[in-house]
């Protein structure tokens, strides 16, 4: 493993790391439910796809990397569909969002 | 440099965890669930780099199958509080 | 036909991928059970264009998803910004718009897009409307401007 190439994994993987624990922080701090999807989306996108690319470097071109793959592209088509199905299922339920004014002055404090 | 990529993973699961606990909606709970699936995953992958055994890799990728399914079943079971209704068929 | 000839295809590729022992008996296996998958499959009637979508050619995969990657990155960082804003400057949205796909893989894809950039998330698909939750103004002003909309056009245009 040249050196360029393992600052360069350790480099994607300390971004993915930092990415999954922003969503997470996004997952706590956000005002109502809708909102807090959005954060978790950060992580599922950026946390997830940066780690993998990072953990690829490492493997080289090996099966191993093959599978990394296969895991992103699991999560690149699953997680959306789920976010999707989440949000529709609360909607249905009646759940409504918390909407800021049509305009800026309305917006108020949106810490609770 | 992998176990501070599991650190910061671990982290990632343990506030998705507070978020679990403290919902306030079924859904919230669920998203956080679902936020946990995917952390698993990619600490699933980790650990095996950690360990020197990528056959991890492929725990990894039945869970991230088994968290979609488990997922979709929860939430159809909270939309129609049963898992057994068709869904809806728009224009069908 | 071409269809199923190409799921055998597919499935087998990923039994090789997954198995990583390549003895005889390990391989002749995987390629009964690809074949058996896709019998079952035909007899559901699943094996069609909508299942398994292989007229979408390699171009308009990588003339879309570069650019799809590229919005991600974008949108991303701009939600990242605003998580570790201490003020936390939201303002949560609701869009309709009218997306311009035709076939189901379009919308499909369309919505899924959507869902998968940072900050906005498709929470209705219908065939003439989607309605789309935006974390700020500025997001869904982004999706307004509809050049995800023609993008996917043009991808499922491709052939």
């Amino acid at each position: 493993m040249s050196g360029a190439l393992d600052a360069a994994s350790w480099l994607l993987i300390s971004a993915g790391g930092f990415f999954c624990v922003v969503g997470a922080l996004g997952l706590l701090r956000m005002p109502d439910f809708y909102t807090r999807m959005h954060a978790a989306s950060v992580t599922d996108t950026l946390g997830a796809g940066f780690m993998l690319a990072g953990l690829a470097l490492q493997a080289g071109f090996t099966l191993v990397t093959a599978k990394l793959v296969l895991v992103g592209l699991l999560i690149f088509f699953a997680s959306p569909t789920a976010t999707h199905a989440l949000a529709k299922a609360a909607m249905t339920r009646g759940l409504a969002p918390r909407l800021a004014g049509p305009r800026a002055e309305e917006e108020g404090p949106w810490k609770r | 440099m992998f176990a501070a990529a599991a650190l910061a993973l671990l982290a990632t699961l343990a506030l998705a965890l507070v978020r679990a606990v403290l919902g306030p909606t079924v859904f919230d709970r669920a998203q956080a669930a679902n936020t946990i699936g995917t952390v698993a995953m990619l600490l699933l992958a980790v650990y095996g780099f950690l360990t020197g055994r990528p056959d991890f890799l492929d725990l990894a990728i039945v869970y991230g199958i088994l968290n979609v399914v488990g997922t979709i079943a929860v939430l159809k079971f909270f939309r129609y509080g049963d898992l057994g209704e068709p869904g809806e068929e728009e224009g069908a | 036909m071409i269809y199923s000839v190409s799921a055998v295809g597919a499935l087998f590729a990923f039994w090789l991928l997954l198995s990583g022992h390549y003895t005889p008996f390990l391989v002749a296996a995987g390629l009964g059970c690809a074949v058996a998958v896709v019998a079952l499959a035909r007899r559901m009637n699943v094996v069609d264009r909508e299942g398994h979508p292989i007229h979408l050619g390699p171009r308009a995969l990588f003339a879309y998803w570069p650019w799809l990657a590229r919005e991600i990155l974008k949108s991303g960082w701009d939600v990242t910004r605003i998580i570790l804003d201490p003020r936390l400057p939201v303002s949560p949205t609701l869009v309709r718009l009218r997306p311009g796909q035709k076939t189901d893989v379009g919308l499909a894809t369309h919505a899924n897009s959507i869902t998968l950039t940072p900050g906005t998330i498709s929470i209705e698909v219908g065939k003439g409307e989607f309605l789309v939750h935006a974390l700020t103004r500025a997001g869904a002003q982004g999706v307004e401007s509809g050049e995800m909309d023609r993008r996917v056009s043009r991808f499922e245009a491709e052939r």
